[in-house]
């Protein structure tokens, strides 16, 4: 097994409370799926869309370049291969709205 | 979904509530957008680290916090009642304070001060509904708007309205207050439209038909737990609920179909509502008023009490209608008195106290009062008279649940 970062970029997010909690569940449902079969090591965090960026002495706000790159948060998975990993992000519910799934391996030492 | 989707309602009404007494209620967008937002927030961590074991205390901590920062941050204190406002602004006493705002105690006793405030009689009977519904209930103008059957933008403006009206007290309705008995009144009769708009309403749609029962019921629940407003007409109110939610179930098949009376299942109404139901009656049998509660009260009891049709007590119904339009004529009560006279003396006592029913004109265009002269025709023998009235009971249908049980009717007699 090799670990993998899915990065949660962009998705709009939900316009009322009823779709909210429409979405989230989803998610749970997601997740939860990911977890019985032993692909998630870490649940990960939910990102803040604001924050700074620093480049050497510049430290400025964000926004950052493009608001649909955003990293809206993270989550670390266990899957057999970047493949195996690729494949079970196709099932995020962020494709639904607008958002991307990045995935990328942890560099083995 | 259920859970969460009442989690926000209950705790939505609740955060508005709590940060509406600490802005002021002339804030009310302010408290309302906090809700909202700490909301939102919850869902996108949740989203990623699951449901808390108790999300409900979760969101109260985050509105708390989110308070505080407000608080600090945006200086709002400065705006506030000048007493609050210093106790806010130092840091000596702020996290305090909220919390005090914030405890369970003051939260449920703040509840109940918002529904006296947005049943204030000076504005229409329609608007408090719509105003509790929004800032009590945690309803959305679209969920308002389809319960109700009418535009968004209509419903809209209301709320608005109704808020301007609001923020004018500044502070929440103050239950030591005079006007404490007139409100009640008012409040009685917005729980009452709320949970009859639920029970009998236009709305097709039955999920929110039943979350309008539930919190006609749940604010009912509140009434009673407050011994200044727990009156026998409060406990009759909440008796007339109770009993009549317990027929909910077999009233809407799980298809969503209409089942009326007659033809329910008795077996699967809710023993336990039933029993709450009735004692809650027993115990509104105090003090000299009798109001229009007791007696739908009354008569739900005697239905609810009885085995089936042929054992209902309808001479006690007739009675109980009686008085009942004696104290809140109108005519949708005599239409349903004079069904009890035709089920008591037979179907041609029945029209004629149809025919003779005061305002009757008002009915035109009240489809169960075409159907009711339908069906007592039908029983008189006079099938083609019946005919027409379950076709024209057809064409003033005001949703396809109806539409399809009156169609049924009128399919029936040949």
């Amino acid at each position: 097994m090799s670990e993998f970062v899915y990065l949660y970029r962009g998705g709009r997010r939900a316009e009322t409370p009823a779709e909210g909690e429409v979405v989230m569940q989803r998610w749970v449902g997601w997740l939860q799926d990911l977890a019985s079969k032993g692909h998630v090591k870490d649940q990960g965090q939910p990102l803040e869309a604001e924050g700074k960026v620093v480049r050497g002495r510049t430290v400025t706000d964000g926004p950052y370049p493009e608001s649909k790159d955003i990293v809206g948060g993270y989550t670390l998975i266990e899957a057999k291969d970047l493949a195996q990993a690729a494949e079970l992000a196709g099932g995020c519910p962020i494709h639904d709205f607008g958002g991307l799934v990045e995935v990328r391996p942890v560099m083995k030492m | 979904m259920d859970v969460e989707e009442r989690l926000f309602r209950q705790e939505s009404g609740r955060i508005v509530t709590a940060l509406s007494r600490m802005f002021g209620l002339d804030n009310i967008a302010l408290a309302e957008d906090v809700a909202q937002d700490v909301f939102c927030r919850a869902l996108e961590v949740w989203k990623l680290r699951g449901v808390p074991e108790n999300p409900s205390a979760w969101l109260m901590r985050s509105a708390k916090n989110r308070a505080i920062d407000l608080l600090r941050r945006e200086r709002i204190a400065r705006k506030l009642e000048p007493e609050l406002g210093r106790l806010l602004e130092s840091e000596w006493t702020l996290v305090p304070t909220v919390n005090e705002f914030f405890s369970a105690e003051s939260i449920k006793d703040d509840e109940l001060r918002m529904i006296f405030s947005c049943c204030d009689p000076q504005i229409n009977e329609e608007t408090q509904v719509a105003l509790t519904l929004s800032i009590v209930c945690g309803f959305t103008t679209s969920e308002i708007a389809s319960a109700f059957l009418r535009k968004r933008s209509t419903i809209e403006k209301r709320i608005e309205r109704g808020k301007k009206s609001l923020a004018k007290s500044k502070r929440l309705f103050d239950m030591a207050d005079g006007e404490l008995t007139t409100r009640l009144s008012a409040v009685h009769r917005a729980i009452y439209l709320l949970f009859n708009e639920g029970y009998h309403g236009a709305s097709a749609e039955t999920s929110v038909r039943s979350e309008l029962c539930r919190e006609a019921m749940r604010l009912g629940g509140l009434l009673l737990e407050n011994r200044l407003v727990s009156s026998p007409v409060t406990y009759a109110l909440c008796a007339l609920m109770w009993l009549h939610a317990a027929r909910l179930p077999t009233r809407l098949d799980r298809k969503g179909e209409l089942t009326p009376l007659r033809d329910q299942d008795r077996s699967s109404w809710d023993a336990s509502l039933i029993a709450a139901g009735n004692d809650l009656l027993d115990r509104a049998a105090f003090g000299p008023d009798l109001s229009e509660y007791h007696l739908e009260a009354a008569i739900a009891s005697v239905h609810s009490n009885a085995a089936n049709e042929d054992e209902t007590d309808w001479a006690r119904l007739v009675w109980l209608y009686d008085m009942l339009v004696t104290i809140r004529p109108s005519p949708v009560v005599e239409l349903n008195r004079a069904i009890a006279v035709a089920q008591l003396k037979g179907p041609e006592r029945g029209l004629e106290a149809i025919r003779s029913i005061e305002r009757g004109e008002e009915l035109a265009l009240y489809p169960f009062y075409s159907a009711a002269l339908g069906e007592l025709e039908f029983r008189a023998g006079h099938a083609g008279s019946a005919r027409k009235h379950f076709e024209a009971a057809v064409a003033l249908a005001r949703n396809r649940v109806e539409r399809r049980y009156l169609e049924g009717r009128r399919d029936a007699v040949r």
